[in-house]
């Protein structure tokens, strides 16, 4: 007995100061991304054609990055020859609707809180049931730390579930194989209503760098009415973390 | 023993595709018979067409003690004389190759889809809804049988698969374990590549072993352009193999901790798993080392303070997590859930073709960074960890062993950083040549196969991930266990679902 308990004091306490505190995130972390417009070159699409997944655009003289789409792989920034692109460290990431995901200039629309009714009632005590159809299992793997006592998603009150009867929502990773889109419905009509949907990761979202292939079905758009988007490929457990909060209003 | 009518060669290195042996069904078929029982494995079988709807058959011979590969190849019509009846490596192979191609291997004794996708070409109409695990399972009758089916969305935030047990009570007679919910189509979509989206399938074909996977390919790639990598990237990547390892295996002791309600170990462990992780992140900014590894290199370097950084780490974690371990082996109520569950003895994992942590836990002597070392691990040697059980205490306890000599390796790989670029000029890829890449993943033995084209382009190109020779492990393990062990059993293994889906 005493071994477990001389172990137990020697790990110490370790869940992250976050929300509290500012998170800890790796120096070569690449978050948000940002377009310096004025440093793009009028006649140049370097940074589009090295997109794996069509996230970045630019049309009319503009560039636009898809957040859905990103697999923030840093390669347009690569590309482009004035610097124009940076990944900042910003690790919000999270918007409620596909629109917001969209990045135009420096204006940041971050998710916004459920409303009233919906924070009443899931306010205090989410639970989800977590759906990974196609997810390679990093997007699976960075939510199951937020179990951890590293990030201790119980002291928010949200927990994940067994069981689609015992939830509020989905929280669904990967593209939709074909093969799993019937047990995804399925399980989606085994949740309560009112119940939420969360779409986690660039394939969740978009389809990811699996978009138009035959055997998926380009994420869960168009399957499942979505609340809440957490782009990233995976996203850092602090993204999905901060996206959970921000929809129920848990970070003020 | 060479392989009588293969070719001859090493890990990583591309051959003239013409110089692949081409036989006659038959020879292929004893020849490849002949191989395996003098101890050889199928590292993989598999069709591939050749313009005008020919299609050849491909089978990969590893000689784990002479650490060389053998390939040899025979055109196939619509059917040929199965492997897998004299053969039983070769059955799930071939299941793969009837489901692809619409061949038939004549006296399979299990012919049922592996993915349940449509065919590349023949058979059923494209349109055809598919119905995963609509198939003819293996049935025990009786008054007293029950059947269990679970998933494929499971009670956990896994990937999905399904598993239909024929049980007697608590005790399980058969285990049959369907899979491909999770099948994305990568291969099919790396024909005709490498373009933008290449390196991002591989770093995803299963994203827990990023680092394994993107390492087996880049060198395959690399093997078809003749393109050095540096001594430095070598270092780089083998450190990131290995704190990739580290991580999982930190993590898997923790499941399985925590599968027996052993709290302390499964706490602790989640917690240094991630500490693992962040190492990967301080090289590359991503947890699971995406942009790390590259063609030709790696994607990022590292300054003498990231090196004395990690070296603090890895010194500090190997500390955590020998505490969390040493308290699994000395806690009875834990040793006795692990001890003699789901045991496999060696003679299954040689016929089954285990690989990895599961084969070397039953006393395999296998180990692709020793028996096929390619990269830094031909200056450096791993040695191979094994135990002699077979059960979940030894996939654990071999997990235990490797924790201690990757950290090994990686501190002496930090103290003795090579200097010079970790990138070297592109080249283009040689056309019609065939080449093998085996890693040690943390799984086991992952291997990427491509033939190229005439345009230097990619033809074909076959994935192994480690969990497509061990899913049938697993169901092995279960055999007159309790179904109540099937979650031990299950993390004692950790196969990936989206590997063997691709
Ligand atoms: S978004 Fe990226 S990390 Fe997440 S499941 Fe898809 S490929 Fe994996």
């Amino acid at each position: 007995m005493i071994k477990p308990l001389w172990a137990r004091l020697q790990q110490g306490h370790r869940t992250v100061a976050f929300p509290k505190g500012e998170p800890v995130l790796p120096e070569r972390f690449r978050g948000r991304p940002q377009v310096e417009l004025s440093k793009c070159l009028a006649d140049c699409t370097r940074c589009a054609d090295a997109c794996p997944t069509e996230a970045m655009r630019k049309a009319d003289g503009a560039l636009t990055i898809d957040l859905g789409r990103c697999l923030f792989c840093g390669a347009c920034a690569e590309a482009c020859p004035t610097e124009a692109i940076e990944f900042t460290r910003d690790y919000r990431l999270a918007g409620r609707s596909r629109d917001d995901l969209v990045v135009h200039d420096r204006a940041v629309k971050l998710a916004e809180a459920l409303d009233q009714k919906a924070r009443r009632l899931f306010g205090r005590s989410l639970k989800l049931r977590q759906v990974c159809a196609g997810g390679c299992n990093a997007c699976e793997a960075d939510t199951n730390v937020l179990t951890t006592v590293v990030f201790d998603l119980g002291r928010f009150g949200i927990q994940f579930v067994a069981s689609p009867r015992h939830a509020d929502g989905l929280f669904v990773t990967g593209p939709v194989p074909a093969n799993m889109k019937l047990a995804l419905e399925k399980t989606y009509a085994a949740v309560p209503d009112p119940k939420l949907v969360i779409a986690t990761g660039a394939c969740a979202i978009s389809g990811g760098c699996y978009r138009d292939h035959p055997e998926v079905c380009n994420g869960v758009e168009g399957i499942l009415p979505v609340d809440l988007y957490i782009p990233g490929c995976p996203p850092h457990p602090i993204t999905i973390l901060d996206g959970l909060l921000r929809l129920l209003d848990r970070l003020g | 023993m060479p392989v009588s009518n293969a070719i001859s060669f090493y890990n990583g290195q591309a051959i003239d595709t013409k110089q692949v042996p081409v036989l006659d069904v038959g020879t292929f078929r004893s020849s490849v018979i002949d191989a395996a029982a003098s101890g050889m494995r199928i590292a993989a079988l598999f069709a591939a067409p050749l313009g005008n709807s020919r299609l050849r058959l491909f089978a990969v011979l590893a000689d784990d003690s002479a650490g060389t590969l053998g390939v040899l190849s025979a055109d196939v019509g619509e059917r040929y004389p199965s492997v897998a009846v004299d053969c039983t490596q070769a059955h799930w192979f071939e299941r793969e190759i009837a489901e692809q191609w619409s061949i038939v291997p004549e006296g399979h004794p299990w012919l049922k889809p592996v993915r349940f996708h449509p065919p590349y070409r023949g058979g059923r109409r494209q349109d055809e809804p598919i119905t995963p695990s609509v198939m003819d399972f293996f049935k025990v009758a009786g008054e007293q049988v029950h059947e269990v089916a679970v998933g494929p969305v499971h009670a956990g935030i896994i990937e999905p698969g399904h598993f239909r047990f024929q049980c007697h009570g608590e005790q399980v007679l058969n285990l049959e374990i369907s899979l491909g919910y999770q099948h994305r189509g990568v291969e099919r979509a790396s024909v005709g590549g490498p373009n933008k989206r290449t390196v991002h399938y591989v770093q995803t074909l299963a994203g827990d072993t990023t680092v394994g996977h993107t390492t087996a390919y880049c060198q395959l790639i690399e093997s078809f352009s003749g393109r050095n990598v540096t001594p430095r990237a070598q270092v780089l990547r083998a450190i990131a193999l290995e704190l990739e390892r580290l991580a999982n295996h930190t993590g898997d002791l923790g499941a399985l901790a925590g599968d027996v309600g052993y709290l302390p170990t499964s706490s602790f462990c989640g917690r240094i798993r991630g500490d693992f992780l962040n190492m990967t992140a301080l090289i590359c900014g991503n947890r699971f080392g995406r942009g790390l590894i590259v063609p030709g290199g790696v994607g990022f370097d590292v300054t003498d303070r990231h090196c004395e950084s990690l070296a603090e780490r890895i010194a500090q974690g190997l500390k955590d997590v020998t505490v969390a371990a040493n308290l699994l082996w000395s806690t009875p109520s834990v040793l006795s859930r692990f001890e003699d569950t789901g045991r496999v003895p060696i003679q299954t994992c040689r016929e089954l073709g285990l690989v990895g942590v599961p084969a070397r836990a039953s006393g395999v002597e296998m180990d692709c960074r020793f028996n096929f070392p390619t990269g830094m691990y031909r200056f450096a040697q791993v040695p191979v960890s094994t135990w002699n059980t077979g059960d979940v205490f030894g996939r654990a306890y071999v997990r235990w062993l490797e924790i201690q000599r990757s950290v090994a390796f990686i501190r002496d790989q930090l103290a003795s950083m090579p200097d010079g670029p970790i990138t070297t000029q592109a080249k283009p890829l040689s056309p019609n040549r065939f080449s093998v890449s085996l890693v040690e993943g943390w799984r086991g033995e992952i291997c990427h196969v491509a033939l190229t084209g005439p345009d230097g382009g990619l033809m074909h190109h076959k994935i192994v991930d480690p969990s497509f020779h061990n899913w049938m492990g697993l169901a092995m393990a279960l055999r007159d266990q309790q179904i109540s062990d099937f979650p031990l059993c299950n993390k004692s293994f950790n196969l990936s679902y989206c590997g063997h889906d691709l």
